[in-house]
């Protein structure tokens, strides 16, 4: 045993735990079990401590984080599940599969919770398209999103995309799913229930994915990481498809007193949380589990094979259960029972090869890592703008930033994303946040996901708060009023003390964005190790946030809608280029800190926004971001073909102005009617307003800076993906 | 008038066809399930779009194989109306009951967005309510919409009027570049010889309700509708 425990990846330490625990030494099954259920994936055993600062509450959430997913309440008796998870190392082995098995694992986090899916978000990050293999992981994971979800009809309406040389070797696939159920439909990946069947349902195992997500997710890459391909799974979102309806039905016929999906650590995973979640023990006969090819118990148990769900079902309603599942098409066996205790024991033709507490697989050690401040960060945070030489060419410089491949038109991903099906969409990708209205109601539901993460290496702790901040800001210029937030925090590898001040300053900076801006957070993902060679990827928090829209008819997008529109800026613009796309794109430096974010202005920036947008004041409005208040209005003028005539007042340079990427502003149109009102909404909350002019014409013109028609715009910014990607 | 949904194994835009039927155009509707043999009670039975079977070894390989699909052809034979889309349409040619077949786009990926139809043919049951060369604004969403036929089938679909809907740029013109999946002289819809079976790649379903975006697609739904009423 003692070579093989550390061939899993446990430590001495953990391995004298397990003895201690068990008073014995483990079986080879149950050193496999342990081996994966205190992985850095399963057990977050050292983010644990640090994510317990985040806030959770809130009066409409119903489920916070500890389950599989988040859960809030829209009213009307309706709820609102989401995740956020990544599928970085499985992508960066074997992008198709890596990706489409993601969508497989978060959509069934979604409707473990008795919620049907109903959109998907994937945020992405690539190393520069330069590289031939660089170009093949892009087609790679967009083709797998797409495989994988257009199969199960889910529609994918946004995420975001950006290449930087630090994902060179660790690309990230995060993936989100948002779903919606009545309230009542709720039900927990719980085992309850002495003398309760435990149903296993779906895909055959079969030696795909042994040990896949927990093991490449817990280990950086090396030489050899191709080795692992093997590890990866392989998707079948036909299977997938079948699962939801039957589950959902299921659910729908009050069928299940539990339902968990079987993701990384499979059977072990599953069948030790939900006993453990629903205090009682398990009896597990092995030989039950339908199989693709002949296996061992210990390859059984730590086999993540896709598309499979366990369900806890009362005896008297099995023989419905395995009805349901028939119909569909799907395979269900009884695997075991519910029992007293806290015991999971398991047995392989008669023969126990596993009995431990389950709850001891669930809640595995908790580390206190050292943390210390990188050396680099002075370095870069020591940069002096104005010693830059700027182009003169302000035209030129925009031209070319919505031509680079960060700020340029990603039309040619979302497309081979079915954004439509089921008819909720009624926002397409491309505007600051997807839109999907809810059925039966005047309701709609605002979703964006953000991180931008140079702002996070530049300065963890501002550059999280600007994350969080951004992604809801992008939901209020939707029309919508942020409500939770779930994310994946992407970091290096945390037992690295530099690496691990990172993650805990960002994680503070969530903490104190998410406090202020009364966002709670109810579901996540921590994906530590990205790192290739020793090097590290930027610290990547991405946020996922979903808000409501009250009144469907208040949704925006940034588009000018009509001609002779006042085009006003909310908040003010700072002389701010430090961690700019203009930075990267022109200078190639990431350097300076990123620009400053005073969380009371943000809020009172978004809730003018809001406001004036419910009171039918505001027509459009588009957050300013990357690239600075000049591509936004770029962006806000290409949506509808619609120019503007612009008359800046500043004390800025016009570099600074047009390209600075200052935090809480929002490019909004509105009726000159209107403006007084606007002006006291803006008052009263203590938030700047400048108007900028109006809107109208063909062309982009802003003071003797811009001066650019519409249609050389557009074509700056569509089809430059294609021409990147041809090499 | 009564509509018919079929629902195989993987379809996903049924509930998206129950939900027009229902809610927009206010006529009853039911699921037929794939293993249903009797859908004598119908006016009209759509297939819907999906990936039916996964769209393994072919799209709408295996679907024609199921059970209703007996039902369905019988129903055809009979003058039933019977529309596939997208997925829907897949399955009508591999069971025969239109002719051609589908290959990959040309792109080689998925697409999904929307497009120009022209209207082709306001001489069937599916098109009644359109102005001849009306241009639709209409979504698609597949991988494999570039339909072909051999010439025979070609010009029989042409003699007979048959192709009834066109890829087209915004003032009608078929061009190249508005074809968005490389299909045959810009085919994206037909009907059969007595034109009660239609198959169309954009999806109407999509298009039926301002909120969407367009109602082009309504235009499709109210034209079999006329043409059950004006039978009836």
């Amino acid at each position: 045993m003692a070579e093989l425990y550390q061939e899993l990846g446990l430590t001495e330490d953990e391995y004298r735990d397990i003895i201690l625990l068990l008073g014995r030494e483990p079986s080879k099954v149950e050193l496999g079990m342990y081996s994966l259920m205190w992985s850095e994936h399963c057990s977050y055993k050292s983010s644990k401590m640090v994510l317990s600062q985040l806030p959770t509450r809130a009066s409409y959430v119903l489920q916070g984080p500890g389950e599989n997913a988040g859960i809030i309440d829209i009213g009307g008796g309706l709820a609102v599940v989401f995740k956020m998870e990544s599928h970085n190392h499985p992508s960066a082995v074997e992008p198709y599969q890596g990706a489409a098995t993601g969508i497989g694992g978060i959509v069934r986090d979604i409707f473990t919770m008795g919620a049907r899916p109903i959109a998907c978000l994937d945020p992405l990050r690539f190393g520069t398209l330069d590289s031939p293999r660089m170009r093949y992981l892009f087609g790679g994971v967009i083709a797998g999103i797409a495989g994988y979800g257009n199969c199960l009809g889910i529609p994918t309406v946004g995420g975001d995309i950006y290449f930087d040389e630090c994902y060179e070797g660790n690309i990230l696939v995060n993936v989100m799913c948002i779903g919606i159920m009545p309230k009542g439909n709720l039900i927990r990946g719980q085992a309850t229930g002495v003398g309760n069947a435990v149903v296993l349902m779906g895909n055959r195992t079969g030696r795909d994915g042994i040990g896949g997500a927990s093991i490449l997710a817990s280990q950086e890459f090396d030489e050899t990481s191709q080795e692992k391909r093997p590890s990866v799974q392989v998707g079948d979102p036909f299977t997938e498809k079948l699962l939801i309806e039957a589950c959902l039905e299921l659910l729908e016929k009050e069928l299940l007193v539990g339902l968990q999906d079987l993701g990384a650590a499979g059977i072990s995973c599953a069948c030790s949380e939900t006993a453990a979640r629903g205090g009682v023990g398990m009896k597990i006969d092995l030989e039950q589990v339908p199989l693709r090819e002949e296996m061992d118990p210990f390859e059984i148990m730590i086999s993540e094979s896709q598309e499979r769900m366990l369900a806890i079902v009362e005896p008297e309603k099995l023989d419905e259960v395995l009805g349901v599942c028939e119909r569909w098409g799907l395979n269900a066996v009884v695997i075991g029972e519910v029992t007293e205790g806290d015991t999971l024991e398991i047995s392989w033709y008669g023969e126990k090869v596993v009995e431990v507490p389950a709850s001891s697989l669930a809640s595995g050690p908790v580390y206190d890592r050292p943390a210390e401040r990188p050396a680099y960060l002075d370095e870069v945070q020591s940069f002096d703008a104005s010693t830059l030489d700027h182009p003169s060419d302000l035209n030129r410089v925009l031209l070319d930033l919505v031509s680079g491949p960060n700020l340029c038109d990603k039309r040619m991903v979302y497309e081979q994303y079915d954004h439509m099906v089921q008819l909720n969409t009624v926002v397409y990708p491309g505007s600051d946040a997807g839109v999907l209205r809810v059925k039966g109601t005047s309701k709609a539901l605002a979703v964006s996901c953000d991180g931008n993460s140079r702002y996070v290496y530049l300065d963890p702790y501002a550059g999280t708060q600007i994350v969080v901040a951004e992604a809801a800001r992008n939901v209020v210029a939707a029309g919508g009023v942020p409500m939770a937030l779930t994310n994946c925090l992407n970091f290096g590898n945390p037992e690295r003390p530099d690496i691990f001040w990172q993650f805990k300053e960002s994680v503070r900076g969530l903490a104190d964005a998410a406090r202020h801006l009364e966002l709670p957070v109810v579901s996540g993902n921590v994906s530590f190790y990205n790192e290739s060679f020793g090097t590290s990827i930027y610290p990547t928090p991405v946020m996922g946030m979903v808000g409501l829209i009250g009144n469907l008819a208040h949704r925006r997008t940034i588009a000018f809608p009509e001609e002779g529109l006042l085009v006003v800026m909310l908040g003010d613009t700072k002389d701010e280029l430090g961690g700019s796309e203009y930075l990267k794109l022109i200078h190639d430096m990431v350097a300076g800190r990123p620009p400053e974010i005073d969380l009371r202005m943000e809020k009172g920036v978004q809730t003018t926004c809001i406001e004036g947008i419910r009171r039918g004041i505001i027509l459009s409005a588009h957050d300013c971001s990357e690239g600075g208040a000049a591509v936004a209005l770029l962006e806000c003028c290409c949506g509808d073909g619609i120019g503007a005539s612009l008359d800046v007042e500043t004390g800025l340079a016009p570099i600074g102005w047009l390209f600075g990427e200052s935090q809480s502003r929002f490019v909004v149109t509105l009726r000159e009617e209107d403006l007084e009102s606007l002006r006291v909404l803006a008052d009263t909350r203590g938030v700047p307003l400048h108007v900028l002019g109006r809107t109208g014409g063909d062309r982009l013109v802003i003071n003797d800076w811009i001066d650019l028609a519409v249609g050389e715009m557009r074509s700056a910014r569509e089809g430059a993906l294609e021409e990147l990607l041809k090499g | 008038m009564r509509f018919g949904v079929v629902v195989f194994p993987g379809s996903n835009c049924e509930m998206d066809c129950y939900y027009v039927i229902d809610k927009v155009l206010r006529e009853d509707v039911d699921y037929v399930w794939h293993q249903q043999t009797d859908v004598s009670s119908y006016d009209c039975l759509v297939l819907p779009g999906g990936f039916s079977y996964g769209d393994y070894l072919r799209c709408g390989a295996i679907a024609r194989f199921s059970p209703v699909m007996e039902a369905v052809a019988a129903f055809a034979r009979e003058g039933g109306l019977v529309i596939g889309i997208c997925n829907g349409f897949q399955i009508l040619l591999e069971a025969g009951l239109l002719p051609g077949a589908m290959l990959r786009n040309t792109s080689l990926s998925f697409i999904c967005r929307f497009v120009n139809v022209r209207v082709e043919n306001t001489d069937s049951p599916w098109t009644n309510a359109a102005r001849p060369g009306q241009v639709l604004r209409i979504p698609i969403a597949h991988g494999e919409g570039n339909y072909t036929a051999d010439k025979a089938t070609h010009d029989r679909l042409v003699g007979e009027g048959r192709i009834v809907l066109r890829y087209c740029d915004e003032d009608g013109e078929p061009t190249g570049t508005s074809n968005p999946n490389g299909s045959l002289d810009n085919i994206a819809g037909i009907c059969n010889e007595g034109f009660n079976v239609f198959g169309l790649m954009p999806h109407p379903e999509r298009a039926s309700e301002d909120t969407l975006g367009s109602t082009d697609g309504l235009l499709l739904w109210e034209s079999v509708m006329a043409h059950y009423r004006g039978r009836g």
